[in-house]
């Protein structure tokens, strides 16, 4: 095992597939010279040079695009895209091409494009470079979202991804990328179907992905100090979602908190609330609940984006209210 | 061997405290024969034996409250006829026991009270009552560990014999759940009719003139009498609400509400009332109010009204809409015996009026049915010298 | 008997019938169905232990005479002075 940054992970992950698979180039804004704008792919450069690690004009339409044309033709692209809020701009490209030409070919185009980006806030970017958009991706048939919350994810993931036939995307949230943790470098690609139990606890389960996860993991330890037992479920995969973890859990806990970044109406945590509903109304012994962001866009002062952003005590205060 | 169990005395009863055995092992009993007396919230019962047979074992020592169905003794019996008790008295089937504490406390729409799911899942299946429960949860909610408490409080044994103003407070509450669960789940449906009652009154007075007081009668009994009779003519009626089906019966108990002193009422089936001439019934009515309010009902008695009749008129009311005891399917109510302008083929003549109301069971039966049975209860009660 | 018998058996048959009552708290000049919850039973139940205690049948006819325990009081005052001499000893 070796410990190394989120940043390092994915970055480990982009040289090993470069470096197996001819197929593989990567595409972005920075991502060269620069070595990206989160210094992810610093070093590849002068490792890969120009012709696999391409550095693009600042046109997500266009690169995301040649991306997807690239997989078309064999290729095994990866895009990196600088935040998820200026993946707008390719979202014509995500919901129209990339997401339907297997269906719309009859089964006979392939798109096996690899898109990652950096997701969320906490780090006084303002309203711009901020946001948590991956359930907006979630909502479409068609494609993966995966949400490594993990190291070792960040790593297993993306070998993961270039190994499916259809487009994956990649939602890194950007306060990770220093993190540190331990990762067997000799393994390969991780599962990208399930979700995992990162702590078990028969009390109620926090339900949640992405970097929210280790605040629920610090919200499950201060309600340990108060005798309630949380199990935290990363959910890993927005899509396809591993509802059976989810349910397999609610059940045995009676009680479900979603915890995530983006916006309550319409967020991601509405669908895990719906599918708990749906499927284990009978088990519950409270209102599903969720701790989403406010909903403004993320402001800019520290003190007013921690108080937009989910945090610890409000993760202890909704549990406690309904459980204690 | 037959297991003799604590038996649901209505549909409110989630447990009863066994007070007293009034039989040992080695003792004979009869079917029918009174072998224990248990304490509900609404009263003490006698609980009556369903086999015939030699006491084996007691289980359950006196004292001790527990849940309904569970095993209090074992009976030797003798004979393959007795070990299939007879379907009027014989213990409640679990389907039953849910019938009766599950469904008493489903989730009203209206949010009265506020369950979650999973209270509500294990409620029905263990048969709590959650009317009387009190939520831990926010905004009072009902939450899992509320009835698991409950459960293991019934469980818990012995407990003390209740205060009687705590006894009173428990009646409270066992009317409560009753008339809640009654409430909620029973769509009613209600009809009167405006009986004359001179024919019946005038009779009355007749045979009241050649009785000596003790074997008079009142014109309450003549109405129980014709209630029951009314029956025969709408057997649908003679039924309970089973889950989510009729259940006919065949002989006709209808019950009596008894209202007791310092509050609170009981209903008590007076057993097989068509078959009874009225000096019987008068009998019988008497000795079940005695009864009743000094506690000592008995089981089948508690248990076996298909419909009720309860009788408000004497303190004035004119009308009476009733609510419905689950899971009979049927409340009949009089109102206040009285003088009114009465229409008599083109005249008008002051006559002896009762107002006869019939709550129903939507679901069992319907207004038709209701309507028929006021209309054979009044023909009945013009001729009271075949009643 | 002498009057104050009569009143105490009179009590006596009010007390079997109301065990939770004060019956010596009762107004006599009150009708006794607003001091007492009685319903027709009871009052049949009433009727029929003054018989037992007193000897005394009321007929149906004279129930309108017996609201308060004034008026049971001089009714059966009345009815005891009719009796054969024998019965009242």
């Amino acid at each position: 095992m070796t410990t190394m940054t989120y940043r390092e992970a994915v970055r480990s992950a982009l040289s090993e597939a470069l470096r197996r698979d001819p197929r593989v180039f990567v595409m972005g804004e920075d991502v060269g010279r620069y070595g990206g704008a989160f210094a992810v792919s610093h070093g590849l450069l002068e490792e890969f040079g120009p012709e696999r690690i391409r550095d693009t004009p600042l046109m997500e339409s266009t690169f995301v695009g040649a991306g997807i044309g690239a997989a078309l033709n064999g290729m095994r692209p990866i895009v990196e895209i600088m935040t998820i809020n200026f993946s707008m701009l390719a979202m014509d490209q995500v919901l129209n091409n990339a997401a339907t030409l297997r269906y719309m070919s009859g089964g006979q185009l392939s798109v096996p494009v690899v898109v990652r980006m950096a997701t969320g806030g906490g780090r006084q970017m303002a309203a711009q470079h901020s946001h948590s958009l991956e359930g907006w991706y979630a909502h479409i048939p068609g494609i993966s979202v995966l949400v490594p919350a993990t190291v070792a994810d960040a790593r297993g993931m993306l070998l993961a991804a270039l190994e499916e036939p259809d487009p994956v995307f990649i939602m890194e949230h950007a306060t990770l990328y220093p993190m540190e943790g331990e990762v067997d470098e000799g393994s390969g690609a991780c599962d990208i179907r399930k979700a995992a139990v990162r702590r078990e606890g028969q009390h109620v389960s926090l339900i949640t992905y992405g970097a929210c996860l280790w605040k629920a993991l610090a919200a499950a330890e201060r309600l340990a100090e108060k005798g309630v037992e949380a199990e935290v479920i990363d959910l890993r995969v927005l899509r396809p979602l591993d509802s059976e973890t989810i349910l397999a859990s609610v059940r045995k806990t009676r009680g479900a908190v979603i915890v995530e970044e983006a916006w309550r109406t319409g967020g991601f945590a509405a669908e895990v609330s719906a599918q708990i509903m749906e499927n284990a109304f009978d088990v519950l012994d409270w209102p599903v609940q969720r701790v989403c962001g406010v909903e403004v866009p993320a402001p800019y002062a520290k003190h007013m984006e921690d108080a937009s952003l989910p945090q610890v005590e409000d993760i202890v205060e909704v549990v406690e209210a309904n459980l204690v | 061997m037959a297991d003799f169990r604590m038996p649901s005395l209505g549909a409110d009863m989630t447990a009863g405290e066994l007070v007293a055995w009034l039989k040992q092992p080695g003792d004979l009993v009869r079917k029918g024969e009174v072998i224990a007396e248990v304490e509900t919230d609404k009263a003490i019962a006698e609980i009556e034996s369903m086999f015939t047979g030699v006491v084996e074992r007691l289980l359950i020592e006196t004292g001790a409250k527990v849940p309904v169905g569970t095993v209090l003794a074992v009976i030797r019996t003798e004979g393959p006829e007795e070990e299939a008790p007879a379907p009027t008295v014989s213990p409640p089937a679990p389907e039953r026991r849910r019938a009766a504490g599950g469904r008493a406390a489903r989730t009203p729409a209206a949010g009265r009270l506020r369950v979650s799911p999973v209270a509500q899942k294990l409620a029905d299946e263990k048969g709590v009552d959650l009317a009387g429960i009190t939520g831990s949860g926010p905004g009072g909610r009902i939450m899992v560990r509320d009835v698991e408490e409950a459960i293991a409080r019934a469980q818990a044994a012995p407990v003390p014999p209740a205060a009687p103003a705590d006894r009173a407070l428990r009646m409270r509450q066992g009317i409560a759940a009753a008339m809640s669960r009654s409430h909620r789940e029973i769509p009613h449906f209600h009809v009167e009719s405006v009986i004359d009652m001179n024919r019946a009154v005038a009779w009355l007075t007749e045979e009241n003139k050649q009785r000596p007081v003790a074997r008079r009668l009142i014109y309450g009994v003549l109405l129980v009498k014709a209630a029951a009779l009314a029956l025969k003519k709408v057997p649908d009626m003679n039924a309970v609400w089973s889950e989510d089906h009729v259940e006919l019966r065949r002989e006709i108990h209808l019950g009596v509400a008894i209202a007791l002193a310092g509050g609170g009422l009981v209903a008590p089936a007076i057993h097989n009332t068509d078959t009874l001439a009225l000096d019987e019934l008068m009998a019988r009515f008497r000795d079940l109010v005695q009864r009743a309010r000094a506690g000592r009902l008995r089981s089948s008695e508690m248990s076996d009204p298909t419909v009720t009749v309860t009788n408000l008129g004497e303190l004035g009311a004119e009308s009476v809409f009733g609510l419905i005891y689950p899971p009979q399917v049927a409340l009949v109510g009089f109102g206040r015996l009285t003088e009114r302008p009465w229409s008599v083929e083109g005249r008008v003549e002051v006559h002896k009026v009762i107002h006869a109301s019939l709550a129903g069971d939507h679901r069992a039966v319907d207004g038709y049915r209701g309507s028929a049975y006021l209309a054979e209860v009044e023909r009945l009660l013009q001729e009271p010298e075949k009643l | 008997m002498n009057d104050q018998e009569m009143r105490e058996k009179v009590l006596i048959v009010l007390v079997e019938l109301a065990p939770e009552v004060d019956v010596h708290a009762l107004r006599p000049e009150v009708r006794l169905r607003d001091q007492l919850d009685l319903d027709s039973m009871d009052f049949l139940n009433f009727l029929i232990g003054i018989d037992e205690q007193l000897g005394v049948d009321i007929p149906e006819a004279d129930y309108p005479h017996l609201a308060t325990l004034d008026s049971i009081y001089s009714y059966l005052r009345r009815k005891l002075a009719e009796l054969p001499t024998e019965k009242s000893s």
